[in-house]
């Protein structure tokens, strides 16, 4: 007999820690990129309250390039137990990592994860730069021939589609980037505060690829984000209030990952098979969610993931998602509340998974009042998406 | 659009310089790249149940045949969506700017999708579901010449 998604993790696990390294503009670290990630994972930690030699694993997605074995062996691990990578480049597997961990904790596997992700663009390569060879084989063959290569370039087909199909406007994109920014304006950890953006900025900037705009598009930054998790009974004897895992999912509908733009469903985020996975396991509704953090790896990608976790219908996505809607504390669905890849730090999303945290602790710079539920989801558009939702306390 | 991509003299879309494509290492797609230097456009098709399938894979998604070919595709394609570049990322585009890659849907080849440029004033409204035909562009340089499948309006 099938067991019942409720059986998962839902309550058994706690995200105890976050920390993050100084976010830099690409190019401005000094520090390699794996300094900043031993930096993140120690601030996680402290914050926890533990001692980083208690940690006995570790899980990150995109192919980090900073190895576990290595940083068990700096940081005088007694043990390492859990080890473990989320296939794919894109930044989708950020919540899986997160769901990841705490398997291994459910399981007994290990008893303190680390998730991390380190990424110095300025000093390995730009992703919205094409860095290409002379020649190219496989699906790349049928792409950069032919002047699509960067991630911006692959994924405004989908948005163009969504937006013929559903007559969604660019006022929609506008009002993501502008709460993005909004948000960032009070966070001091954004690389964006002091930077502003209105609707005449956003309608003046350059095109990158049409339907986006330079503030549709992702940052490309240098640092380091990470969060320690552990059992949910041990998690009450720390240093901060437990936020409790109540659900993640990670994956994809029927050939999504088909190659040269021939997912048959292609106008999507990737959510519409995760979504009413989520919820079940979480044993919560759109509308016990209070705060979203969202990724945008580009602004049409967020419209996309809003309408398939259930926030908004296709028909009224427009007149639901303005920025009015969309920021804290007053807004009905407080959205990307650090500033997130906009404007916060393009962490590969990580950053929005801890800024998730810091709302159920009450401890955001701009904070939702009260938030008990909040929901991520991670890498929009990509083949291996994923999301997760937190819980203070009383929802457990 | 640069002067050398609107001149016949230089008759690709896209200035010189971009990646080469290549058939992948293993064979996979060696027929496709084979019929486009014959000016001809192809697709997989599955032998044993005769289901389309693209981009190429070794076995077949519907009823997992490894006896999976490439027959001509039949007719012309709709433009299923569209992007405008105005940005470049790479040195090569830097004079040829904007440009318009589109995806193609081939009705005649069970619906699946073919992404190139598309040719014509990169300026114009571009029409999703506007009627597309194939244009084979040598590519005839350098030790392994190659054609790429752009497509341009039939007006219908």
């Amino acid at each position: 007999m099938a067991r019942s998604i409720r059986d998962s993790i839902r309550g058994k696990v706690a995200i105890a820690g976050v920390g993050e390294s100084t976010y830099y503009k690409r190019g401005q670290a000094k520090e390699p990129e794996y300094v900043l990630t031993l930096q993140a994972i120690l601030a996680a930690c402290r914050d926890a309250g533990l001692d980083p030699r208690e940690v006995d694993g570790f899980a990150s997605f995109s192919n980090d390039q900073n190895d576990p074995a290595r940083i068990a062996a700096a940081l005088g691990l007694p043990e390492l137990r859990f080890a473990n990578m989320v296939f794919g480049g894109g930044g989708g597997g950020g919540s899986a990592a997160v769901g990841n961990a705490a398997a291994a904790i459910a399981a007994g596997y290990a008893d303190c994860v680390v998730v991390y992700r380190g990424l110095a663009q300025g000093q390995t390569y730009r992703f919205g730069q094409g860095n290409y060879p002379a020649a190219v084989s496989g699906g790349m063959a049928y792409l950069a021939p032919y002047g699509v290569l960067s991630p911006a370039q692959m994924f405004a087909f989908r948005t163009t589609r969504l937006m013929h199909d559903h007559g969604i406007e660019r006022g929609t994109l506008r009002a993501i980037a502008m709460a993005s920014y909004h948000h960032a304006q009070a966070n001091p950890r954004a690389v964006m505060r002091g930077r502003p953006l209105d609707e005449a900025g956003y309608d003046a900037a350059r095109w990158i690829v049409e339907p986006f705009g330079l503030f549709d598009c992702c940052l490309e930054n240098d640092g380091a984000a990470a969060m320690v998790l552990v059992p949910a009974e041990r998690a009450r004897d720390l240093a901060q209030p437990p936020v409790y895992l109540l659900g993640a999912a990670q994956g994809s509908g029927y050939r999504d990952g088909a190659s040269i733009q021939n997912p048959p469903d292609l106008a999507t985020s990737s959510f519409k098979t995760l979504a009413p996975r989520l919820y079940a396991m979480a044993g919560v509704k759109p509308s016990d969610v209070d705060v979203v953090q969202s990724y945008e790896n580009f602004t049409g990608g967020v419209v996309m993931s809003l309408i398939e976790h259930g926030f908004c219908g296709y028909e009224n996505a427009n007149e639901f998602i303005t920025f009015e809607n969309l920021i804290a504390p007053s807004g009905k669905l407080p959205l990307n509340t650090s500033g997130g890849n906009l404007a916060e730090c393009y962490m590969h999303g990580l950053e929005l998974n801890i800024e998730a945290v810091r709302q159920i602790r009450g401890q955001s710079t701009s904070q939702v009042p009260g938030a008990e539920v909040a929901l991520v989801n991670s890498g929009p558009m990509v083949p291996v998406a994923s999301n997760m939702i937190v819980g203070a306390a009383s929802t457990r | 659009m640069s002067d050398s991509a609107s001149s016949t003299r230089s008759p690709t879309l896209l200035p010189k310089g971009l990646p080469a494509p290549r058939p992948s290492i293993d064979g996979l797609d060696a027929p496709f790249w084979e019929a486009a230097r014959r000016h001809a456009l192809v697709a997989q098709r599955c032998r044993a149940c005769r289901t389309w399938q693209w981009g190429p894979e070794w076995l077949c998604h519907r009823c997992l045949s490894f006896d999976v070919g490439f027959e001509p595709v039949q007719g012309n394609g709709r433009i299923f969506s569209w992007e405008r570049v105005w940005h470049p990322v790479h040195p090569a585009l830097k004079t040829g700017l904007p440009y318009v890659p589109v995806i193609v849907e081939l009705p005649g080849a069970g619906g699946i999708r073919m992404l190139g440029n598309l040719a014509g004033d990169p300026e114009a409204k571009v029409e999703i579901g506007a009627e597309v035909e194939p244009l084979f562009e040598d590519h005839l340089e350098g030790e392994s010449p190659y054609t790429l499948v752009q497509w341009r309006r039939t007006g219908r």
